[in-house]
Parts: C-alpha cells; sequence; structure tokens
C-alpha cells in the first residue's frame, strides 16, 4: 500500500521539512518513503506545496502527487481550490485552524466527499516553540489521523534534523497535536 | 590480470539521503583530499554538507572556496596534478563556465570526479531541471554517468573514482542525476557504517604521474602539429578502454557490495513491441507508467541509459534488438537538427549499418522541468501505438507537451 501525502503552506511555515520529517521517519523505520517540494523559487509567504510518499515497497516514480490520500493544509488562509484540488474521493483533509471540522467545512462551504480533522496548530506552536512554525506539529496531527508511522518514529526524524533544545521542543509539540487533532472518528 | 574477491562484510546504515547528500557521503567514505567549488542551485547542497563533514572531523580533506566554478574545476585539477584525490560539484550556469577547463581536465589526464544535478541553461532563467547542461559537455572527453536513485549516485561515485584513478583510462568523469527531482528528493540509501570497504574497492591512486619537485615533470605544454593529433587519439583509446573498465568496476562493485547497475538497465524488454529509451529520475516514472500500461496488454518496456559517455553502444542494441519501435525521451534540444534529442541521434547512430533495425522515434520533453507523470508517458506511447500503425515514423523529434503544437 503507497500513500501519498500532499502539504501546502506558505514559504516560512516549514511544509517542505514536515514532508521530509515525514519520510524520514518511514525510512528509519525501515519502508519506503520519498519526500521533495514543489520546487519553486522559495519566498516567504509564498503558497509552497510538497510531497511524501510512503510505502512498503520500493516507489520508483518521481511525479508530483496530483491525487492525494491526505491533503495537509498549514495555513488556514490558502485558498481551498490550492490544496482540494485532486484530492480522492473519500480522502483526508487535515487542517491547522481553531474551527472544529463541521464549522470548517460550513465556513468554507467544502462540498466534497471527504473525512475532515482539525488542529489549533498554531496555538500549539506558539505556545511551545514560541513561535508560528506548525511544520512538526501537523506531522504529530497526521500520524494520528494516518498512523503510518509511530510517534517515535517522527520524533527521531526530528531529532536527528534539529538538535538539542529545539529538536526536544519540536517533539513535544509532535506530541501536543496528535493529542489535540479533532475530527468524527478521533 | 585475475582479480581475487574477497567479500567485505559491510555494514550498512539506512538514512534517508537526498541525491546531493548521497554525493557528500560517497566523497566522505572515498575520503577526498581536496575539494573546490563554488554554490550554484540545485548543487549546493553537496558541497555544504562536505564541508559540514569536514568541520566536525568526519573528512580530512581541504575545501578551497573560489570565486568562480571556472575556478572550482582549475583548483580541482592542480590538486589531482599534485596527486590528490579530488572532487568538485556544479550545475547549469556553472558547468558552463567550467567548460574550458573540462577539457583541459581530460587532456591532462586527471582523474578528477565531478558531480552534476542537472538544470535547464539562461536565459530565460530557469533554475529548474533538464539535460542541457550535461549534453552541453558531451564531447569533452569526460566519462559520465547519469543516475537514476540516490543510492545509485552514492554507488555511482565510489564507481567513477575506481575508473577514473584506473591506469588505462586516467580520464576526468561526471556522476549526474536530475537537479531538484532527485538533488532535493529524500529517499533511503544505505551507506556503510564505516568506509573501510569502500576504499578497499576504489584504493587511492597515488602511484601516478604528477607534480613533484623531486621528479619533475611538465603538463599541458605545447603539441605541435606533429604531435597534438596522438594525444588527442589516445583519448579516444582511453574512453574505448574506459568502456571495458566501467563495465568491470560496476560488476566488482557487485560482488564487494552485492549492488550493481551495468551500463543499461532493461525494464521488460525482452518481449516489448514498444521500448522507451530514458535517462536519469525519469526513469523511475516510466517503469512505474509501464506497470501500469502492462496491466493493459500493451507490450511496452524500458531501456535507461546509465553510462553516457562512453557510449555502450552493444548493451544499447541487444537490448532494443526486439522492438518494433524505440522511442527515446531527451531532455535536452540540439538545436538546429532534425533529430534534437542528443541520446536519440546516439541510438539510431548505433543502428545505422545493420540491416536489421527497430524504427527509432525521437521526443523532447521535460525541458524547464515542464512536468513528465505516468499519464504524459501513456500518452506518449499511445501515440507512438498510433504512428507504428501508421507505419511512418516521423524523421524529426516531437517536441511533446509544447504549446502550440500538436501532432495527429
Amino acid at each position: 500500500m503507497r500513500y501519498e501525502i500532499r502539504w501546502h503552506g506558505r514559504g516560512g511555515q516549514g511544509a517542505v521539512t514536515a514532508a521530509m520529517i515525514l519520510a524520514n521517519a518511514a525510512i528509519y523505520e525501515g519502508k519506503y518513503a520519498q519526500a521533495f517540494p514543489e520546487f519553486g523559487a522559495e519566498r516567504r509567504g509564498a503558497p509552497v506545496r510538497a510531497y511524501t510518499k510512503v510505502s512498503d515497497k520500493p516507489i520508483h516514480s518521481r511525479s508530483p502527487i496530483l491525487n492525494p490520500d491526505i491533503v495537509v493544509v498549514l495555513d488556514p488562509s490558502l485558498p481551498k481550490e490550492l490544496y482540494l484540488e485532486g484530492l480522492k474521493e473519500n480522502g483526508l483533509l487535515l487542517v491547522n485552524t481553531k474551527k472544529t471540522p463541521k464549522e470548517l467545512k460550513k465556513s468554507l462551504g467544502i462540498d466534497g466527499n471527504y473525512t475532515i480533522y482539525t488542529v489549533d496548530a498554531t496555538k500549539i506552536a506558539l505556545d511551545i516553540l514560541g513561535l508560528p512554525i506548525v511544520n512538526t506539529a501537523m506531522v504529530g496531527a497526521l500520524v494520528r489521523v494516518l498512523p503510518i508511522v509511530s510517534i517515535d518514529s517522527v520524533a527521531k526524524a526530528i531529532l536527528e534534523t534539529f538538535s538539542g533544545r529545539v529538536g526536544e521542543k519540536n517533539v513535544e509539540a509532535v506530541k501536543a497535536a496528535y493529542e489535540a487533532v479533532v475530527g468524527s472518528d478521533l | 590480470m585475475a582479480v581475487t574477491i574477497q567479500r567485505a562484510k559491510v555494514g550498512w546504515k539506512r538514512l534517508p539521503l537526498s541525491s546531493n547528500y548521497a554525493v557528500a557521503y560517497a566523497v566522505k567514505d572515498l575520503d577526498v583530499d581536496v575539494i573546490a567549488a563554488y554554490p550554484i542551485t540545485p548543487q549546493t547542497t553537496v558541497v555544504e554538507k562536505i564541508s559540514e563533514f569536514i568541520a566536525n572531523g568526519e573528512l580530512n580533506a581541504e575545501m578551497i572556496h573560489v570565486e568562480s566554478e571556472h575556478s572550482a574545476l582549475s583548483a580541482t585539477i592542480a590538486a589531482s596534478a599534485a596527486g590528490a584525490r579530488a572532487f568538485t560539484a556544479t550545475a547549469s550556469q556553472g558547468l558552463e563556465l567550467m567548460h574550458e577547463i573540462l577539457h583541459i581536465a581530460s587532456g591532462l589526464r586527471l582523474p578528477v570526479v565531478m558531480s552534476v544535478a542537472t538544470r535547464a541553461l539562461s536565459a530565460p532563467i530557469s533554475i529548474w531541471n533538464d539535460y542541457s547542461d550535461l549534453m552541453n559537455a558531451r564531447d569533452t572527453s569526460w566519462i559520465t554517468i547519469i543516475a537514476s536513485t540516490a543510492q545509485e549516485v552514492y554507488d555511482s561515485v565510489v564507481q567513477a573514482f575506481k575508473i577514473a584513478e584506473d591506469p588505462e583510462v586516467m580520464l576526468p568523469v561526471i556522476v549526474a542525476y536530475d537537479g531538484y527531482i532527485m538533488s532535493h528528493t529524500y529517499e533511503p540509501v544505505l551507506v556503510p557504517e564505516n568506509n573501510e570497504p569502500i576504499l578497499k574497492y576504489a584504493p587511492k591512486n597515488y602511484n601516478r604521474i604528477k607534480l613533484d619537485p623531486e621528479r619533475p615533470v611538465t603538463m599541458g605544454t605545447l603539441a605541435s602539429p606533429e604531435w597534438y593529433y596522438e594525444f588527442k587519439y589516445q583519448q579516444v583509446a582511453a574512453m574505448e578502454k574506459a568502456l571495458d573498465k566501467a563495465r568491470e568496476a560496476d560488476k566488482l562493485f557487485a560482488e564487494y557490495f552485492g549492488r550493481g547497475y551495468g551500463l543499461v538497465e532493461e525494464y521488460m524488454t525482452s518481449d516489448a513491441d514498444i521500448v522507451l529509451v530514458a535517462y536519469g529520475g525519469l526513469f523511475g516514472t516510466i517503469k512505474e507508467a509501464i506497470d501500469m500500461m502492462r496491466q493493459n496488454g500493451v507490450r511496452v518496456g524500458g531501456l535507461r541509459i546509465r553510462l553516457w559517455r562512453p557510449f555502450p553502444a552493444e548493451e544499447v542494441k541487444n537490448a532494443l534488438k526486439n522492438a518494433k519501435l524505440v522511442v527515446v525521451i531527451d531532455k535536452a534540444i540540439s538545436y538546429g537538427a532534425r533529430i534534437a534529442g542528443p541520446v536519440a541521434l546516439e541510438v539510431m547512430s548505433a543502428f545505422y549499418h545493420d540491416a536489421e533495425r527497430p524504427s527509432i522515434l525521437s521526443i523532447i520533453a521535460g525541458i524547464g522541468q515542464r512536468r513528465i507523470t505516468e499519464e504524459t508517458i501513456k500518452e506518449i506511447v499511445d501515440y507512438s501505438r498510433k504512428l507504428l500503425e501508421r507505419g511512418r515514423i516521423p524523421n524529426e523529434s516531437l517536441y511533446w507537451g509544447v504549446r502550440g503544437v500538436r501532432y495527429e
């Protein structure tokens, strides 16, 4: 089984790093994974997308993900057309917002057949990291919603990427978001 | 010469690495002595990682910071001439700026190794991938390997030093791979827990002609019309030799480490009517597209050109001999040529003298990283089947997916 995850954020929020941390966690578990950004001339604030593929079997294709199993939105101010594009029927949508899934569905007028999850990752990041960088929190929420890797492997991947206190704080953010994420089946 | 192989016991670590980082790990494990480089997207993280290895004591090497790629390769050449194991990395405009020095590295017969994260050329500016930069270096007498996974990038850099430093070769080697599409993609790579087996496979060749005050030699002196030609013919002969040596190096690598690639990679070619020929990371996408088309009964296969220079014509012909139609997908343009794909031209020329040969179609795609998905590959194959039914294969390249051009 191959899972295809598409990350949407804005330059500076760490979507590319989130994609990489998830892939690295999968690789540490002995799985196959690929992580890559939608390559642009990166600038702070501009919409950014990144991709993670995770599988039990080798992954050969280097195509970008056009029909993701799950879309992860780091910035709720992005237009929904941007991130809903190509999301599979019955796909999952995970958004960083204060709203509940029901409120989000209503306020954005999302009519597709998706399962929606929300988490206030900005609050978690501000409380724990002191910065509105939500990427690691969103990885924590993701592995709750789609348990393709363990939270311990995510922690390992984070500690390999960020050393010392920064790493520890980010692991804390992962755990907080893992607990805080809400959805109809959680 | 008989070679006795003692399969090294190698402990491996499985790490998430980009192809750029895979290069850096290989450079570290090969105990390279001198690195000179100038930053250019999408190569930069290669030398950033190497700098990190040097800074934290994992690699004992001299890193020379220079003011341009012209100087980067010049410094690398100088180090190699003095006997060091020397490395550099570049892409795109950087490779162009090196161009005259490319000829000097090969003319001086120095076993320099360089990685190239391939990228389109200006103007207009594109930081994205294609193979225009690499294909412009075609005639510089550099042995050129094009890898398709980060693992193969690591393994190929190791093989590159083995081939370059072979006393019967003594030519520089480029290891190329897709800029961005591979250079910035994280994927699993096995790297050895210690580098002893790597150095056992590719020991440093310090026993070569070098600049040594105790035994002075002149390098790169004037060659008059009476002798210049012979120097150049020696490069021709060395390239021919390099073909055997590349084959041997890969075979020996497989015996040491259990991974081998061949000079070409075949995928479901034996019964294929149509065989797609490509290079670099695109071949992974092609393999998955082939899997999908095979499920629908389409007899299609793939061939990847791994060694680009010297060109492994025998392996290529052998893989394509049963095909009705060969479709070569090039990610570079030779402007003004009817067949504008550099690899397509090479495949055609390999078959020219044969009475029995497949039809060959040249496709240009992925220029400036125009997206190629499995769907694109399927469309190309569908169109190729139509051409095959019509029995008319165009004698000019098709520019796939460009605005304003349609093929009926």
